[in-house]
């Protein structure tokens, strides 16, 4: 098992008390799985995505634990953690490619980077990395603005993978690239898996249509929880939590036209994570709720390898 | 209402800008009121080059873009962003983070409606929360970095409708959304729509161009490969690089191949 979580609860502080972003969420990664992570925007997977490599100073970890290859990751403690970023967990963070420095060349930054993290560039381990994704030595010597996005993009995985950590956390790395690059990109991440630059990952997006090319496994989250998760397939044809249903079926697929078939989204707003209902979160906008619902559902291993948190499925 | 005339922009790119590199070339198009025109195309084809230029965040080197017949360089800027406003992709830079993520709707106010009401004001800014479904107590009064991307998003947009603007320039401001608040977002332009607003679409996602615009253009590499009604560049594009995007797009319940 590469990643193990167990009730990781993550808070953020703020004077008007805790938000709580992450609140008993468990979950394994198996070793050279991919998982795709995905609810919406708001619930929390930066949080988790962040959680597991560095914490900010307003986030506070207030329950859990996470395993790492079977050792215990101290992702409460940003010095303990500093053997471990980078070599053994990495991230791609939303908006990297925009947090970029225009006036640093390319090279220059991928050095002044990893200095920062205490390891020396092997240039001919980097030049034969870029040479696999397709880039040409020469971007090393050029500025970010001389790059594409999907450039950019290829960039960032692979310095990011360079130390062949076990698991990449990848944030929305393909939300602001047309198809065609997004379809390069997801190819690199399944070669790097195969050639063992790195072992899991998890991959962030907001698009299941998209992480079901690529993820083997589908986790739902709802407002800091774990809703449902599931084999990719089995998320996509066979969902049974009603959030997940309700957001597979707001997806517009090529050809759906507002004039011809209107699209609808889940009414409702997600519940306020400073206090959040007690019981199911979906509560207020599931169109199966029931009494019950008042008391907290738990993630129940339905089928073999799918899990729901719902009172109805 | 908004005209683009052979318009082109030319980068100068490398060290001492000793290179040239033509981002948007020869572009013409136009948007009328109350009509989406979606600009597809790849990363780099040029379309936030094109929004910015259109915003007057940037020159053109050549052509002209007018504004219900008026050269846009030539209006009073205030003027001109009273009619016109943009959204972007990434809502992080459009915020300062040493100031509450709110103070986009005060410095709206101060500038262009210093004279309302707070109380009324105040009801304003809770209805635009509302269309693009955020809830006032959630995201009102917090920092940029107490938000997420998603929720940043929305402000901006709510921003943009406070000014009751005749067009709006939407530079991928959906693909930080999931896809239920991204229709929610999508059908409230198609509404606006039909209230009047003009909305040039900048998106690199079909399916969204597809559902909600009129007319569609596609970029490569700066210049436009087809231009035409959605229905028709969809069910029978010309160009082989709209073949190809089209050929790419990611189906739930299909695989790529080759991948
Ligand atoms: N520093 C902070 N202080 C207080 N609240 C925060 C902070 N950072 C994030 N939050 C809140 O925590 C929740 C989860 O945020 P997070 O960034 O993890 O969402 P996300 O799922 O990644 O969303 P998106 O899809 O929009 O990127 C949100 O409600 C957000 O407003
Ligand atoms: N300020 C700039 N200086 C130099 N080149 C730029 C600048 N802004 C954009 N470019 C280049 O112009 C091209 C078009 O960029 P852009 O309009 O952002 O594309 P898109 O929005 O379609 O992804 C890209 O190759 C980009 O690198
Ligand atoms: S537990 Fe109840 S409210 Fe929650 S998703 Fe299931 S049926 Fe709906
Ligand atoms: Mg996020
Ligand atoms: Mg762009």
């Amino acid at each position: 098992m590469t990643l193990s979580v167990q009730d990781l609860r993550v808070y953020y502080r703020t004077l008007r008390g805790d938000v709580k972003a992450l609140d008993g969420v468990s979950f394994d990664v198996a070793d050279g799985e991919i998982l795709g992570l995905a609810g919406e925007s708001g619930c929390g997977k930066t949080t988790l995505g962040k959680a597991l490599i560095r914490m900010d100073g307003r986030m506070k970890l207030v329950g859990g634990q996470v395993e790492l290859d079977g050792e215990n990751l101290p992702i409460g403690d940003t010095v303990k953690m500093n053997p471990f970023r980078f070599t053994e967990v990495s991230i791609i963070p939303q908006y990297s490619m925009s947090a970029m420095n225009p006036t640093r060349k390319i090279g220059r930054m991928v050095r002044e980077l990893l200095d920062s993290r205490g390891v020396t560039v092997d240039t001919d381990e980097l030049h034969r990395r870029l040479d696999l994704v397709e880039l040409s030595r020469d971007v090393l010597t050029k500025y970010p603005l001389e790059l594409s996005g999907g450039m950019k993009q290829r960039m960032v995985m692979v310095i990011s993978t360079l130390l062949n950590p076990s698991l990449l956390i990848a944030d929305e790395i393909t939300s602001a690239l047309d198809v065609s690059t997004q379809k390069a990109v997801v190819t690199t991440l399944k070669g790097f898996r195969e050639l063992g630059f790195v072992k899991s990952m998890i991959f962030i997006t907001h698009d299941i249509s998209l992480t079901n090319q690529l993820a083997d496994t589908i986790m739902v989250m709802y407002a800091g929880k774990l809703a449902e998760k599931a084999p990719a397939d089995t998320i996509v044809n066979r969902a049974r939590h009603p959030y997940t249903q309700l957001l597979i079926s707001s997806l517009p697929e090529v050809g759906v036209r507002y004039a011809e078939k209107k699209l609808t989204g889940i009414p409702g707003n997600p519940p306020s994570l400073l206090n959040p209902p007690v019981g199911c979160r979906f509560q207020d906008r599931c169109p199966l709720a029931f009494d019950k619902c008042r008391e907290e559902p738990p993630a129940v291993e339905v089928e073999k390898d799918h899990f729901v948190a719902c009172w109805k499925a | 209402m908004l005209k683009l005339q052979e318009v082109s922009k030319v980068f100068r790119v490398g060290a001492f800008g000793g290179k040239t590199m033509t981002a948007v070339d020869e572009v013409s198009f136009e948007v009328a009121r109350g009509e989406v025109v979606s600009l597809i195309g790849e990363s780099g084809s040029g379309k936030s080059t094109i929004g910015k230029m259109v915003l007057r965040l940037m020159s053109a080197q050549k052509g002209t873009i007018t504004f219900d017949g008026d050269d846009v360089t030539k209006l009073e800027k205030r003027a001109y962003y009273r009619k016109i406003q943009g959204v972007f992709q990434d809502p992080f830079s459009s915020y300062n983070p040493i100031f509450k993520a709110d103070r986009v709707f005060s410095m709206i106010k101060e500038v262009y409606f210093p004279k309302e009401a707070d109380r009324i004001w105040q009801d304003k800014v809770a209805a635009a929360l509302n269309d693009v479904r955020l809830e006032a107590g959630q995201v009102l009064n917090k920092f940029p970095h107490q938000l997420s991307g998603g929720q940043l998003q929305r402000l901006l947009i709510a921003r943009a409708l406070l000014l009751d603007i005749d067009l709006l320039v939407a530079d991928e401001i959906t693909s930080m959304l999931d896809a239920s608040t991204r229709i929610d977002v999508l059908n409230l332009l198609a509404d606006l729509k039909s209230r009047g607003l003009g909305v040039l679409f900048i998106t690199h996602d079909l399916a969204l161009g597809n559902y909600i615009s009129e007319r569609t253009v596609v970029l490569h590499q700066g210049r436009i490969v087809e231009y035409g009604p959605t229905e028709k560049v969809f069910e029978t594009p010309e160009h082989a690089y709209t073949r190809k995007l089209l050929a790419s797009v990611p189906q739930l319940h299909r695989k790529w191949e080759g991948v």
